[in-house]
């Protein structure tokens, strides 16, 4: 176990809990106001004060993880889940047209910068959570596609695929019967990293009003809200700031951590 | 000789300390879209060119009165359908043509023209003719008397413009005014210089540049670091204490024509159920939005009628917060489970954090609002115009505007024809005791009617250096006007 995994796990964890525990508590209702109680700062009754509506920092930053981590969850699932079969499909169908069809479509998602994109797309379907995963999703779809397609190619040339097509294995077979067991791990360590940027992204889309509405909690917004009070009441915007930032801290060491641990090879160099 | 110059360096710039200033910065919110307010709707043309490039018959003053403008009198006839207007002499546009009665014919008959553009046309409606009697004497003609109307050639829409320089309005104003039109960097500013041959007293400005930030935080930080000398509408009222504590400034905080309303739409079921309504108008409790969304800047209103003007009826006992009697009042329509409405809010805060206080207010009877934020363009479409909306937070900032619940096509949709019958007869009558009955007759029917939720007047705050005098607090028109505005010594 390294330092930066362990930290890692530890941020992402206490996060994760957070936003579990929401689910069945926390500390104030943040859909009922409390305006003669604005911004106040941090005090015993309020952990890490009040914003703007008098509601409680710390129950917007617990019912905040939920959208986050699920916004960012079901991107990264959208992108696993077309992502990984294309890019196993075009390995398999290596050099035919199929692949290229697969392979430029992807080249064409990836030369637009992701958030321009997401930005159009809320703007022309709504604003909206499920919008948001959408924009987000469809961005991690060519990352996985040709993460894919790249670790799948090496052992479409190892002699157990070769074993299993001499035997007369149908190639979608292989696909999932070998070569998808081996790439796991790359996918894992892939996801995380791409969970944590899913995070960025929710968080920059609802600072400009185009990730999940009001009354729904989402970071960003906290942070745009707090923007004209940084000078009044600066915790406002430091709360909200400094979790994105624990947040995708601990998601890039974990993801870090866990790359080390499943690579022997460079766990050999660094050590 | 390198000593004399730095010398005279020296002295020229204690010369210029010792001198009062002569140029001024103004920031307001919106850039204008275009140059011409006899043409275009958006508020921010009147702001830089009211009063300052243009001029109409008669003007505004910063309380709010009418005064005369380049009309310096006018006759009223025995039956009250004809105003007499006498122009001023030697009155010239800042292209050297001479302001006379053809101008005004011109100006009025492009206002009220079948394909006119103008936004305000409802104020040259009972305009029937309008005679040129000699260069100086303008007749016009109504189709009934009204008292109103040297209030309504005041206005921004009603100035006088020149046939040789209308082509070009847009993009190159040329008026009567005290201050002549010299650049648009569109996006950025927008410059004018002192008309030496103003008909009026001289302004103490040499020139004036118009900048425009939108951005609340921009906004604050252009003022705190000097870039601009005042700004007019500042964004972020949670942002005054901290200027007023600063003795480089002055905050005047002044009222506004804005009656801050939550629109409703009330053609759209269930909102066209008065108990409905009155259910919403219960629900809200108005100081925790003014408290809440401008930082306790705003008077609450009960009607759709600005509380400074003498004939505002207090009606807030109409509408007072009681969420229990509300959702008894839902119950009673039939909607003891409460229902799901839309709530589209334009950018400013007093919308969007005023539409975030209303849905958590009216989530407490059982209402469910669900919130969409609007760029002014997509409101104008979606609510204004195509009338998709259920609730909207909008400030309707033009004065006396109590008239757009006469128009059932108005994006209310509010139809009753016993006001439509009450606006006209308004229209006819010219005694002032009989016009305040009229109009609190008015005030009452709609805030008895539960037509829309009515909020608060928008207060408007200005941030100036604290040298700066002769700004006006209150703007009874959207305007900033610099005729009078001077740098102290």
């Amino acid at each position: 176990m390294n330092k930066s995994f362990v930290i890692g796990a530890g941020l992402s964890v206490v996060f994760l809990l957070l936003a579990l525990l929401s689910f069945v508590w926390t500390p104030y209702d943040i859909e009922t106001l409390d305006i003669p109680n604005k911004l106040q700062g941090l005090s015993g009754s309020h952990l890490l004060g009040t914003d703007h509506f008098g509601r409680d920092i710390l129950s917007m930053i617990m019912m905040g993880a939920r959208t986050s981590i699920a916004v960012a969850l079901l991107a990264v699932g959208i992108g696993l889940l077309l992502g990984v079969p294309l890019g196993l499909i075009a390995a398999a169908k290596h050099g035919s047209f199929l692949d290229e069809l697969i392979m430029r479509g992807n080249d064409l998602v990836f030369a637009f910068p992701s958030l321009v994109i997401a930005i159009l797309i809320t703007a022309v379907f709504g604003a909206s959570a499920i919008n948001a995963i959408i924009a987000i999703g469809i961005f991690n779809i060519p990352v996985f596609a040709r993460l894919t397609r790249a670790a799948a190619l090496p052992l479409w040339e190892r002699d157990f695929v070769l074993a299993a097509r001499v035997c007369g294995k149908p190639p979608a077979r292989i696909s999932i019967e070998h070569i998808l067991p081996n790439i796991t791990n790359l996918m894992i360590v892939q996801g995380t990293i791409q969970f944590s940027l899913g995070i960025l992204a929710e968080a920059a889309l609802s600072y400009i009003g185009l990730g999940a509405q009001p009354p729904t909690a989402s970071w960003g917004r906290m942070l745009a809200d707090a923007q004209t009070l940084v000078s009044i009441a600066p915790h406002t915007a430091l709360v909200p700031g400094f979790t994105i930032l624990l947040m995708v801290l601990g998601l890039n060491l974990l993801g870090d951590g866990l790359r080390d641990w499943i690579d022997p090879k460079l766990r050999l160099i660094r050590t | 000789m390198k000593h004399t110059i730095f010398t005279a360096s020296v002295c020229a710039l204690f010369a210029s300390i010792a001198a009062a200033q002569t140029d001024i910065t103004v920031a307001i919110q919106l850039e204008p879209p275009n140059l011409d307010p006899t043409g275009g709707a958006a508020q921010a043309i009147d702001s830089v060119l009211y009063s300052n490039i243009f001029e109409g018959l008669t003007r505004f003053e910063g309380d709010g009165s009418v005064v005369p403008g380049l009309a310096q009198s006018w006759v009223i006839s025995e039956d009250g359908t004809v105003y007499t207007f006498t122009l001023r002499e030697g009155v010239t546009f800042h292209d050297g043509t001479t302001m006379d009665a053809d101008d005004v014919k011109f100006s009025l008959d492009r206002a009220r023209a079948e394909d006119s553009t103008n936004a305000q046309k409802g104020l040259f409606a009972d305009i029937t003719d309008v005679t040129v009697v000699d260069p100086l004497t303008v007749e016009v003609k109504l189709d009934g008397p009204n008292g109103n109307f040297p209030f309504n050639m005041a206005w921004g829409d009603a100035v006088i413009v020149a046939p040789e320089s209308i082509e070009n309005i847009a993009s190159n104003p040329v008026g009567t005014g005290a201050f002549v039109f010299s650049d648009w960097v569109q996006g950025d500013r927008l410059e004018m210089t002192r008309n030496e041959n103003y008909w009026g007293e001289a302004p103490a400005l040499e020139s004036a540049t118009f900048r425009f930030i939108s951005d609340a935080t921009a906004a604050f930080a252009a003022v705190m670091a000097e870039d601009v000398d005042v700004f007019v509408g500042f964004p972020a009222p949670e942002n005054l204490p901290q200027f007023e504590a600063d003795p480089r400034f002055q905050v005047l905080v002044g009222n506004t024509e804005g009656e801050t309303i939550l629109s409703t739409n009330n053609k759209m079921p269930p909102f066209d159920n008065v108990l409905v309504r009155q259910a919403v108008a219960l629900a809200i409790d108005r100081q925790a939005i003014i408290d809440g969304a401008m930082f306790g800047l705003g008077t609450p209103i009960g009607t759709h009628f600005a509380p400074h003007n003498p004939d505002y009826v207090d009606l807030l006992t109409n509408s007072p917060y009681d969420p229990e009697r509300a959702k008894a009042l839902l119950a009673e329509a039939g909607f003891a489970d409460g229902f799901t409405t839309t709530l589209k809010l334009p950018p400013p805060s007093y919308a969007r954090r005023g539409g975030e206080i209303i849905a958590s207010q009216l989530r407490e009877i059982g209402i469910s609002a669900e919130i969409t934020n609007l760029e002014w363009a997509q409101w104008l479409e979606e609510v204004f115009k195509a009338k998709d909306y259920g609730l909207s937070i909008v400030s309707h900032t033009e004065p006396m505007d109590i008239g757009i619940y006469a128009n059932p096509d108005y994006y209310f949709q509010y139809d009753n024809p016993e006001f439509q019958a009450l606006m006209e007869e308004l229209n006819k009558t010219t005694d002032p005791a009989a016009r305040s009955a009229l109009l609190a007759q008015a005030q009452t029917i709609i805030s008895e009617d539960y037509v829309n939720g009515y909020l608060f007047e928008l207060a408007v705050a200005t941030v100036a250096k604290a040298d700066i005098q002769g700004l006006w607090v209150n703007q009874p028109t959207a305007a900033v006007d610099l005729t009078g505005v001077s740098w102290g010594e």
